[in-house]
C-alpha cells in the first residue's frame, strides 16, 4: 500500500512539476552547465496498462508506475562521465526504486583504443528484436508490459575495450559478475510452469540461484569486425551463462539456475536491391549438457536469422526476418523428457520464427504508428506489439500500445503469455 | 593542389568576363552551384537550429551538429549529424555516406539502447527530422536527374529551370533556381506543381563569407500548401579542419568525435 501511495505522489508530482517548473529546469540546466560544466537531461512520465483477460495469478493492472529520469553527463574532453539513474514508483509491485541505468567513463588511453568502464547498455548484432550473438542482459518483464524500448536493454556492469585497426575492429568486454536477464519469473506476469505442467503466476515463483561470485562467475564477450565494399562482417564469441536460468536444480526444492553456455558465431549486414539485408547465425555450446541428455539443462543450438528491410513508401517502412532455433542431440532431449515424465510438453526440434516490422510516420513525422509481429508457424503462436507514439511538443509524448500474445498451447514460447495481454498509455514530458 | 584550382577558377573567371559569358551552359552554371553550396573546403562544420513552424505557429527546435567531408570535390561525401535537441533525440547520431553513384549507406544510432541501426535508403524528397527540408535539400540534389534550361539572364543571377527525368520519383513538376553570377550560390528555389503552381520555396536568407568561401548562414523552405515553414541557422562554421574519414564509422557513431561534441 506504501508503494501505491507513493507512486500516486510521484504521479501527481509529475504532472505537476512540469507546468510549474519547465522554465526553472532550465534554467538549472543552463546554471549546471555554466557552473559545473555537467549537462543535465531526462523525463517525467506516468505509464498505465490493464490486462485484457482476467489472470487468476496476477493482478489486473500491468503497469501503473511514475519514472523521473536524470540523465548527468560531462564531457572533459580526454574522457567522458555518465549517469543515468531513474526514480520509480512502480504500483503493480508497490515499491518505490531508484534504477541506476549507466554509470560510466569513457576514454581513449591510446589513439587506437577505446574504453568504457561501469555501468552501461551494451548492444551489438543485426536482429531486430532477435538477439543470437548480443548476449548482453535483456529485461523482458519490462519489454513486455509495455515500458519504453530503452528498458529493453538491461544494464552490464562491465569493462569494455575496442581496438581500431586498417584491417579488423575487435570488441572485448568483461563482466566481472554476471548479469542475466530480467525473466519472466511469475511475480508479474504469468508463465509455463513444467513442474507444475499449469501457468502459474505469483503463486509459484522459482528460488532463482543467481551467479554472484566475482571471476568465478564472469562473462567474456569478442567482437571481431570489418566491412568489405559496404557489407559489415563481425565474428563473435562469447564465453558465460545462459541468460536465463536455464537449468533446474533440486536441493531439495527445485531450483533455476544460469548454466555455463560459449555461443560462437558470424554476422553480415549490407544493402540488397535497395533495402538493408542482414544474416547472423550462432551456435550456442551449453556446457553443462555437452550430450543433451539432461532433463534440466538446456541442450545447445543452432541459430540462424536473415532480414530485409525496406522502404514501402514515403516515411512508409516494412522489414521482416525468419528466425531460427535448431536444437542439437533432439534424440537425447526427446529421451531424457520422456524419462521424467514431460513428453507431453516437448520442445520441437526446429523453432521456425518470422517477424514483421511496420512503421508509418504521419502530421510531420510527429505521429509514429509501428507495428512489430513475432510468429511462429512451428510453436502456432504469436506477439503482437501496435504501437502509436505522437508528439504533441518537443517536451511532451503521449503514448498508446499493446502486448497482445497468443497460441494453441500453453507451454510454447508466446502461447503461455496469452493471459498476460495488455493495453497500455502514457505521458512524457522530456527536459 | 589546391592552389592550382584557385588558379584556374582565376583563368576561368577572367575569360567568361569577355563575350564567352554566354557560352556557359546550363549545365555548366549548376555544376557550379553545386559546388558552391555543398562542396564548400574539403571538409566542414556547423551548428544548425532548425526552427519549424506550423500552419498554426506552433513551434518545434530542431538543433544539431553536422560534419561532412568529401571524399572528392562534386563526388561522394560523408556526413555526421549529432542531436542536441529536443530532448527525446539528444545524443542520437545520423550518419550518411552519400554516393553520387548508387544508393547512399546510412546508420542511425540509438544511444539508450547503444544501437547501431543500419536504415534502407529512402525516398530522399521525404522531410529531414520533422522539419520542412528534404533530404535533398540538406545534402544536394544529383545534377544528372534533371534537365537544364537557363530561362534567364540578369545582371547579377542566372535562372535556370530543372524538368526532372523520371517524374515519377519525385513530387514537383519543374523547379526554377535563381543563381548568384558572383560565386554561383543559388539564393532561391521555386518548386512547380503539375498545375503550374509555385507551391515551395527554398531561400537563403543570410549568405556570408567564412574563411573566404560564400556560406549561407540562415535558409529557409516554406511550404505554402501547408503554411509551414522551417527556418536553419547555421553558426560555428568552420572549413577545413581536417576532419577524418575515421570519423565517419561506427566507432564514432558510439564515442561521438571531439568535432560534434563543442
Amino acid at each position: 500500500m506504501r508503494g501505491l501511495r507513493l507512486s500516486a505522489l510521484l504521479l501527481a508530482a509529475a504532472v505537476a512539476l512540469p507546468q510549474a517548473a519547465a522554465a526553472s529546469v532550465r534554467d538549472l540546466q543552463d546554471r549546471l552547465y555554466d557552473v559545473s560544466g555537467i549537462e543535465l537531461g531526462g523525463f517525467v512520465e506516468t505509464r498505465a496498462g490493464l490486462r485484457t483477460d482476467r489472470d487468476q495469478d496476477e493482478k489486473d493492472a500491468s503497469i501503473a508506475e511514475a519514472r523521473i529520469q536524470f540523465d548527468l553527463g560531462r564531457d572533459f574532453g580526454w574522457a567522458m562521465t555518465r549517469l543515468k539513474v531513474d526514480l520509480v514508483g512502480d504500483g503493480v509491485e508497490e515499491v518505490a526504486a531508484t534504477e541506476v541505468r549507466e554509470a560510466n567513463l569513457q576514454f581513449s588511453p591510446f589513439e587506437w583504443m577505446d574504453v568504457k568502464a561501469g555501468r552501461q547498455v551494451l548492444t551489438w548484432g543485426t536482429g531486430d528484436l532477435l538477439f543470437i550473438n548480443d548476449l548482453f542482459p535483456k529485461d523482458w518483464e519490462s519489454f513486455f508490459i509495455g515500458r519504453d524500448d530503452e528498458n529493453l536493454k538491461a544494464p552490464s556492469d562491465a569493462l569494455k575495450a575496442s581496438v581500431f585497426t586498417d584491417t579488423v575492429n575487435l570488441d572485448f568486454v568483461w563482466t566481472p559478475v554476471m548479469n542475466g536477464s530480467r525473466y519472466i519469473d511469475g511475480s508479474r506476469l504469468s508463465y509455463w510452469n513444467g513442474v507444475v505442467g499449469r501457468i502459474a503466476g505469483r503463486d509459484y515463483i522459482f528460488a532463482d540461484d543467481e551467479r554472484l561470485e566475482f571471476f568465478r562467475d564472469s562473462e567474456f564477450a569478442l567482437r571481431a569486425s570489418r566491412t568489405v565494399a559496404g557489407v559489415e562482417l563481425a565474428l563473435y564469441g562469447y564465453y558465460g551463462f545462459w541468460k536465463t536460468p536455464e537449468g533446474m536444480e533440486f536441493t531439495p526444492a527445485p531450483t533455476l539456475y544460469y548454466p555455463r553456455l560459449a555461443v560462437w558465431g558470424a554476422s553480415a549486414r549490407g544493402q540488397l536491391l535497395g533495402g538493408i539485408a542482414n544474416v547472423e547465425a550462432g551456435y550456442y555450446d551449453s556446457r553443462e549438457d555437452s550430450g543433451g541428455s539432461d532433463p534440466f539443462v538446456r541442450n545447445s543450438e543452432v541459430r540462424f536469422l536473415a532480414g530485409f528491410e525496406h522502404e514501402l513508401g514515403r516515411d512508409f517502412t516494412g522489414a521482416v526476418q525468419y528466425y531460427l532455433e535448431w536444437m542439437q542431440d533432439y534424440s537425447a532431449y526427446e529421451e531424457s523428457q520422456n524419462l521424467v515424465g514431460m513428453a507431453a510438453y516437448a520442445k520441437d526440434e526446429y523453432r521456425h520464427l518470422f517477424t514483421l516490422r511496420l512503421t508509418k510516420l504521419l502530421m510531420q513525422q510527429n505521429l509514429r504508428l509501428s507495428l512489430f509481429t513475432y510468429y511462429s508457424p512451428s510453436d502456432h503462436d504469436w506477439y503482437l506489439r501496435p504501437k502509436a507514439n505522437y508528439k504533441v511538443t518537443d517536451q511532451w509524448t503521449v503514448e498508446a500500445g499493446a502486448n497482445v500474445f497468443g497460441g494453441r498451447d500453453d507451454h510454447t514460447f508466446w502461447g503461455q503469455f496469452e493471459d498476460n495481454t495488455n493495453v497500455y498509455v502514457s505521458v512524457r514530458y522530456g527536459f | 593542389m589546391k592552389r592550382f584550382f584557385v588558379l584556374t577558377a582565376a583563368v576561368l573567371l577572367f575569360a567568361t568576363q569577355v563575350p564567352a559569358e554566354a557560352a556557359m551552359s546550363a549545365g555548366e552554371i549548376v555544376h557550379r552551384a553545386n559546388l558552391a553550396s555543398y562542396y564548400g573546403g574539403d571538409d566542414g562544420k556547423a551548428k544548425v537550429k532548425m526552427t519549424i513552424t506550423d500552419s498554426q505557429g506552433r513551434k518545434r527546435i530542431r538543433e544539431f551538429i553536422i560534419l561532412r567531408r568529401d571524399e572528392t570535390d562534386g563526388g561522394d561525401q560523408k556526413f555526421y549529424v549529432y542531436f542536441r535537441k529536443p530532448s527525446d533525440v539528444r545524443k542520437m547520431v545520423f550518419m550518411v555516406h552519400k554516393h553520387v553513384n548508387g544508393d547512399d549507406d546510412r546508420w542511425l544510432y540509438l544511444p539508450k539502447l547503444d544501437l547501431v541501426k543500419r536504415i534502407a535508403a529512402s525516398d530522399k524528397r521525404t522531410s529531414f527530422v520533422g522539419s520542412n527540408f528534404f533530404y535533398e535539400d540538406v545534402s544536394g540534389r544529383g545534377e544528372n536527374e534533371d534537365t537544364h534550361k537557363l530561362v534567364q539572364e540578369t545582371d547579377d543571377h542566372y535562372v535556370i529551370e530543372n524538368v526532372p527525368k523520371d517524374p515519377a520519383t519525385v513530387e514537383f513538376a519543374s523547379y526554377k533556381v535563381w543563381i548568384r553570377k558572383k560565386d554561383f550560390m543559388p539564393e532561391k528555389a521555386e518548386y512547380t506543381d503539375k498545375q503550374g503552381r509555385v507551391y515551395r520555396v527554398v531561400e537563403a536568407l543570410e549568405i556570408k563569407e567564412i574563411q573566404g568561401i560564400p556560406t549561407v548562414t540562415k535558409s529557409r523552405v516554406r511550404d505554402l500548401n501547408s503554411g509551414g515553414e522551417t527556418v536553419s541557422e547555421f553558426t560555428g562554421i568552420r572549413y577545413n579542419i581536417g576532419l577524418k574519414g575515421s570519423i565517419f564509422t561506427e566507432r564514432y557513431l558510439r564515442r561521438p568525435p571531439r568535432e560534434a561534441r563543442r
